[in-house]
């Protein structure tokens, strides 16, 4: 499983060279020449994720996280989403190590093939950190009006919350 | 944003006072710094990285290859940029990316298509109709296989680690097909907005022509 998964990206960036290479495009000087692009972006990017990482981890750290997912509980409730995966759900739009961190605390407590653990699991792998990918492709081009989109992305997440619980009741309870 | 920032922040200080975790709050300030340089620096290799393969595959053809595969599915949501190849490409590049679970790819293909739709855009502070889609694509997860969590619950001793991938499939399915159609529907509201006179006149009308909540306005706002 865990070979596998370490294929891909090898096989991925090879076969890229590969087909380059036979396509007659000089791989290294091409290559060089793109790289390069990669450096002004990197200089776009470090204030908005700074103060990004500086709000999470401040929620974090102040135990607001708790606060809030017991604000929620009676809400939660209504959807069907199991109180324990709440802190998880707060967590995974906001910081991806983060509700990593939180992903294997709920599997280390309820076990995996729980329903809890299960509902954890489909919530960590449907779900990305949405405001660390606002803020970086919004950050890298410098636009700061994003109207929408954090309205839309977050209703989604919210969406796969509820729709997660209620698969994994549907499928394996 | 701007609201959702200093609100948690403010929040954050608050809940601190009465949990008692002032000391923390403060010490998670500093060390929020160079976590920051560190995610950076971190990007930064991925960013050379993949702008340097997306060089190589993009004089090869490749991309031109990927983007004609993914072309009818994307043409279908991205609809101002359905006419420009260099920008569908460089979104099926990303799309590919996060089905085959390379998170650390699809960000750095991701920026380059956010570029490129930069070019096209002209209020370069707003994000375009389709830089919205384009950003709630890339919110809701797309992997095919989601590697990450299936070895994380093997480790944990998971009777069958990828059992939970229909459910995560059909998780993913309507996250994305709610989160496109949202941004598709919000569009033309706030695009009624923008062209709105500037100012207190425009915050009143925009009050009045949309019906949801407060927090839904200001989200919108940012």
């Amino acid at each position: 499983m865990e070979q596998l998964t370490a294929f891909i990206l090898p096989a991925v960036i090879i076969g890229i060279l590969l087909f380059g290479f036979f396509k007659g495009v000089p791989v290294f000087d091409t290559f060089i020449e793109g790289a390069k692009g990669g450096i002004s972006t990197f200089f776009n990017l470090i204030p908005p994720i700074l103060a990004l990482i500086v709000m999470v981890s401040m929620l974090n750290a102040s135990g607001a996280l708790t606060v809030i997912s017991r604000m929620l509980s009676p809400l939660t409730g209504v959807l069907g989403i199991p109180e324990e995966v709440t802190p998880l759900c707060l967590l995974s739009p906001l910081s991806g190590s983060g509700s990593t961190a939180m992903f294997e605390k709920i599997l280390a407590t309820y076990g995996p093939d729980s329903l809890v653990g299960r509902v954890a699991s489909v919530i960590a792998g449907s779900t990305e950190t949405t405001l660390y990918a606002v803020t970086v492709y919004f950050g890298a081009v410098g636009v700061k009006k994003t109207r929408h989109t954090l309205f839309a992305s977050l209703f989604a997440d919210m969406t796969s919350f509820v729709v997660a619980a209620f698969t994994v009741q549907l499928l394996f309870f | 944003m701007n609201y959702i920032w200093i609100a948690l922040i403010v929040f954050s200080f608050i809940s601190a006072i009465f949990t008692n975790n002032m000391q923390a709050l403060s010490s998670s300030v500093i060390s929020a710094g160079m976590d920051a340089v560190n995610l950076c620096v971190k990007l930064l290799g991925m960013l050379c990285l993949w702008n340097g393969l997306m060089n190589v595959a993009e004089k090869s053809g490749l991309t031109a290859k990927v983007g004609r595969l993914l072309s009818p599915i994307l043409k279908l949501i991205f609809r101002d940029s359905k006419n420009n190849p260099a920008i569908i490409n460089a979104i099926s590049m990303n799309v590919t990316a996060n089905l085959l679970g390379l998170g650390n790819a699809a960000t750095p293909l991701g920026i380059e298509a956010m570029r490129r739709m930069q070019q096209e855009n002209g209020h370069k502070d707003t994000a375009s109709n389709d830089m919205v889609k384009f950003v709630v694509l890339n919110t809701a997860a797309l992997h095919l296989v989601p590697t990450t969590v299936a070895v994380i619950r093997q480790s944990h001793n998971a009777s069958n680690p990828m059992d939970i991938m229909p459910a995560s499939w059909v998780t993913s399915a309507v996250a994305l097909l709610v989160g496109i159609t949202l941004a598709q529907l919000l569009q033309s509201q706030s695009n009624r907005k923008q062209s709105g006179v500037k100012g207190s006149r425009a915050k009143q009308r925009t009050k009045t022509v949309q019906k949801p909540s407060h927090a839904v306005r200001r989200l919108q706002e940012k």
